[in-house]
């Protein structure tokens, strides 16, 4: 037996029926198309599913689509604005926070909360904070520097010299 | 003579703006019109014999389309190619049993196919594997190497004379009597590697499907080199390449597990051709944590014979491996540990022998430095111990024994060339940074005060950029590890290059077109780099592993490019009116000599090139460059790693970390320091946490998942402190080296030895790894209670 989910992810209404048992990660992928939410695991451990439930972080495997009935959801997808990469975004590519990139929206949107929580983090707050993701690739040296830089540039700080010009000047 | 500009400059990664916005395209992002799934039943046993399979239930459940069994692909897949095994170091094989993907009799590890359901949707197909009925005999596992090794011995497969998969001496026992006669001082030590997953983040995903009309199959995967896929498949299936593409786009990581076939990468493909249906295959953690080929799993019995001066004299070293239940395509490449076990030091000689062993456990295969790690761990912990022994420093003992920079190009014992080093430059600047005589004096004060401080060092070397053609040659079978690159430069000026290795994270798309940028004199936005697709691009492609993207890799892009520019000079001479030896070119244009003023752009040159020419020109402006480097490349280091270990919980506080690396020349500081953080965090994940843990008597994988799995996490990596040196490779034209793997050979045994030194007052001269707390606890209580009758102690 079916039965019907309304939600809102990334600004927009969705309405579909939905086996009872599909998780909330496999609605978004394989019934909405939005394939940034990546599976890394079967446990609950990696993170590489956490989008934003009303706000706040959730991996998306420990909940079924049902149980997001009536929730605003946002994903990897919506976070962009109008063209503009989010500040935490922005500030993984420019610290190389990423390289396979697999864990890297997970990531990303684990960081969008911790920095709402927690504008002002520490560097051990962020490890702290952050430790619900795992990444294989990048020992999250590269990570840390991210959120602290994005923490930076959210505070109203002067930002960093953008990707796009270095992209331009042939680097630093 | 262009300038470079581009190389050695910190770039921003090309790949990264569709991955942090989430449009990366992995292959589970992927889907066709019409597609179905198809989920694996597998051997819930280590060994056991097939009685009977049941498919009846699970053929009528909801949504399935077919369930198969080994019977059903004997008309599809078969061939001698369908698990390679390659020579590699160890030629002669012994036991090495044929693997076909899918188990008829006798399953040999746990996880091995028996069956495979087709349905409509990926949970009608998990649902139905439930329902097979598969009726085992369980028959005894051997798990253990040592146990493997006995006569008496359970045997991995039942038709088995022994389980013996290669037993392969390079230097005998004999050539090192000298030595060990001449020794003052011999030590001793046993090295175990335990079995480790190498779980890049996202697990192997293969969608195929077939076109039966004009006999095209195209498949998606998740691998690091497409074209031996194809070659693998291909084979299998009776394909040629012709007619089997093979796509790999974004993939979430490798670290060596996806180099070798596996049983799906047939299956899937070989059911769309049945079935006629595009089909996808999405393996769970759980199933990537038990089936993806392991790493190491290796026993070293090692023996050093020394001077009391610290002189070192010779090595004797025995490699005892876990090959697994079939040998790994590219197993034997993890024998390199037993060439390279003299690492930066001189030697009268060296022994060295591999045994390996079939057992009841998936394959092992090369992870993340392939025997580089294991030949590191050997010889640092080893030169640790003579210290220990002769009471001598151990970055002393090192700086006497290392091989010197004048004496490079240096043959190495097994008569391996090493290119290029200045190994006491690198120590010399880590002990700088790291401030190792005041690190001395205070780990002497915290003794008295029964603190447990301790300082490792590693001063590593490592063979990579694989590889000459001498030497991979006859360790493929026939296939020399070159590399390709197809420039094509389009008639406005455009430039596409197609290569045939493979990024998974390496960031290759950005540091090869930052050397395309360089070579060719244009603007890295006018350059795309594709990788990939068996369908662009030069004939063959080899992958990427090994370190030798750039290496290899690197230097056909800029050799390519090179031939573009030579044709190019031709069509420029033509439209300048000049000779061809009087043209110019400089940073993306070509003038006549002594005439810089009245140049043209590499873009209108293009143009002309698909214009009139003169007679016996052809139209056309692109170039294949395939590289075969002339020898392997030899970066090295120096790492330190300070820890302080407690005596009340045995928990390991990694106080500092100090790496200094050199790679030759760098073309992209940012990825070479990225690439030196996942390899330091891999091996210390290592020396610290991970272990594939099996139960000895049923063969059951205790951490099949990442719960039992455990993984460094943010809150456990310490801070890194990065440094370098310079020292070019002579054997290429940029002077690189390779860095992918660096980090994981150096790491593992500079935190070992750290907390081996840490321990030393407790009479404590090695532990085993994973060093968790409760290991080092124990072995920290039974020291205290060993010292008393002199004996060490070891848990």
């Amino acid at each position: 037996m079916k039965h019907k989910v309304a939600t809102n992810v990334n600004g927009r209404a969705h309405e579909h029926e939905v086996e009872p048992r599909l998780l909330l990660v496999h609605y978004l992928r394989d019934t909405l198309g939005l394939t940034g939410t990546h599976i890394g695991c079967d446990t609950s451990q990696c993170g590489a599913c956490t989008i934003l439930v009303d706000g706040k972080a959730v991996k998306s495997c420990t909940m079924f689509a049902v149980q997001a009935e009536g929730r605003k959801l946002q994903t990897i997808e919506g976070l962009a604005k109008e063209g503009q990469l989010h500040p935490i975004q922005q500030a993984f590519w420019d610290e190389h926070g990423l390289q396979c990139g697999y864990c890297t929206p997970g990531f990303i949107m684990g960081s969008v909360y911790l920095l709402e929580q927690n504008p002002n983090p520490t560097e051990d707050e962020i490890r702290k904070g952050l430790e619900g993701n795992l990444c294989r690739c990048t020992g999250y040296v590269n990570i840390v520097k991210a959120v602290q830089s994005a923490a930076k540039t959210m505070a109203g700080a002067p930002a960093k010299s953008g990707s796009k010009a270095a992209l331009t000047a042939g680097g630093e | 003579m262009s300038v470079s500009q581009m190389v050695g400059a910190k770039i921003h990664r090309r790949e990264d703006p569709r991955l942090i916005t989430g449009h990366g395209r992995y292959t589970d992002d992927l889907t066709r019109a019409g597609l179905v799934h198809l989920a694996v039943v597998r051997s819930p046993h280590a060994h056991a014999r097939i009685l009977s399979i049941g498919v009846e239930a699970a053929r009528k459940a909801p949504g399935v389309i077919a369930v198969f069994t080994a019977k059903d692909f004997k008309d599809v897949i078969g061939g001698p190619a369908t698990f390679p095994v390659a020579p590699v170091f160890a030629p002669i094989k012994l036991a090495n049993p044929p693997r076909y993907p899918i188990a008829a009799e006798e399953v040999c590890y746990q996880g091995e196919p028996v069956a495979v359901v087709v349905a409509e949707q990926r949970g009608q197909a998990a649902d139905a594997a439930q329902l097979v009925d598969v009726d085992y005999e369980t028959l005894p596992a051997v798990m253990d190497i040592e146990e493997a090794l006995k006569p008496g011995s359970p045997k991995a497969h039942l038709d088995q004379k022994d389980n013996i998969a290669w037993d392969t001496t390079y230097v005998p026992w004999e050539a090192t009597d000298k030595a060990f006669k001449d020794a003052e001082v011999v030590v001793k030590e046993r090295i175990l590697q335990q079995r480790l997953s190498p779980n890049p983040m996202e697990s192997r995903v293969v969608m195929a499907e077939y076109d039966p009309f004009d006999k095209r199959m195209t498949m998606w995967l998740s691998t690091q080199n497409p074209h031996w896929i194809r070659l693998f498949v291909g084979g299998a299936l009776s394909l040629g390449e012709h007619q089997l593409r093979v796509i790999s786009h974004d993939v979430g990581g490798g670290f060596g597990s996806k180099i070798s076939p596996y049983p799906e990468d047939y299956i899937v493909p070989a059911c769309a051709k049945l079935l006629e249906r595009p089909i996808k295959y999405t393996e769970t953690r759980t199933e990537a944590v038990q089936n993806a080929y392991a790493g190491r799993g290796q026993i070293f019995d090692i023996e050093v014979a020394a001077k009391k001066d610290g002189t070192l004299l010779g090595m004797r070293l025995t490699q005892m491996l876990d090959a697994g239940a079939y040998i790994g395509t590219f197993g034997a490449f993890q024998t390199c540990a037993c060439l390279l076990a003299g690492g930066a030091y001189h030697w009268q000689a060296i022994s060295s022998r591999s045994v390996a062993v079939l057992t009841n456990k998936i394959t092992t295969d090369p992870y993340r430095g392939a025997g580089r790690p294991e030949a590191t761990h050997a010889v640092e912990r080893m030169i640790d111990l003579v210290a220990h022994e002769i009471g001598m420093d151990p970055a002393e003992l090192r700086r006497k024994n290392f091989i010197q920079k004048a004496e490079f190009p240096y043959t190495q014992n097994f008569g391996l060339t090493m290119d290029s080093g200045d190994y006491e430059k690198a120590m010399d600047k880590a002990l700088k940074i790291v401030g190792y005589e005041d690190l001395r004096k205070k780990q002497k004060e915290l003794r008295k005060q029964g603190r447990y401080l301790g300082i490792g060092l590693s001063t590593w070397i490592e063979l990579c950029g694989l590889g000459p053609g001498a030497v991979t040659g006859p360790a493929t079978g026939g296939v020399v590890l070159s590399e390709s690159a197809l420039v094509k430069i389009h008639p406005t000026g455009g430039v596409s290059i197609y290569v045939g290795t493979h990024n998974h994270g390496q960031g290759n798309d950005t540091t090869h077109a930052q050397i395309a940028a360089d070579a060719l004199g244009l603007p890295m936005e006018q350059i795309d780099i594709r990788h990939g697709d068996t369908n662009e691009g030069p004939g063959f492609g080899y992958g990427t592993y090994g370190s030798r993207s750039l290496a290899v890799g690197g230097i056909a892009i800029q050799r390519a490019s090179n031939k573009v520019i030579d044709k190019a000079k031709k069509i420029a001479a033509h439209i300048l009116e000049a000779a061809e030896e009087d043209i110019v070119f400089d940073q993306g244009k070509f003038h006549v000599k002594g005439a810089p003023d009245k140049s043209k752009a590499l873009g209108e040159v293009a143009f002309a090139a698909y214009g009139q020419l003169p007679e016996g020109m052809e139209q056309g402006l692109e170039a294949v460059a395939y590289f075969e480097p002339p020898n392997f490349v030899w970066p090295f280091g120096t790492h330190i790693c300070v820890v302080e270990v407690d005596p009340e919980t045995g928990a390991v506080d990694m106080q500092k970390y100090v790496a200094v690396d050199d790679c030759g020349n760098v073309v992209n500081p940012m990825i070479v320091a990225g690439q030196l953080h996942g390899g330091i965090a891999q091996g210390i994940a290592q020396a610290l946490f991970e272990e594939m843990i099996y139960d000895e008597e049923s063969g059951q994988l205790r951490s099949a998942t990442f719960l039992d799995y455990v993984m460094l996490t943010a809150n456990e990596m310490p801070t890194l402190e990065l440094d370098s040196t310079v020292t070019p490779s002579p054997t290429n034209d940029l002077g690189v080296k390779g860095i992918g793997e660096a980090g994981t050979i150096a790491s593992t045994v500079a935190v070992i030895n750290a907390i081996c030194d840490a321990l030393s007052p407790l009479g404590i001269k090695h532990v085993d790894m994973p060093a968790t707390p409760d290991r080092l606890w124990k072995q920290m209580k039974g020291a205290s209670k060993a010292s008393s009758n002199g004996k060490e102690a070891r848990q």
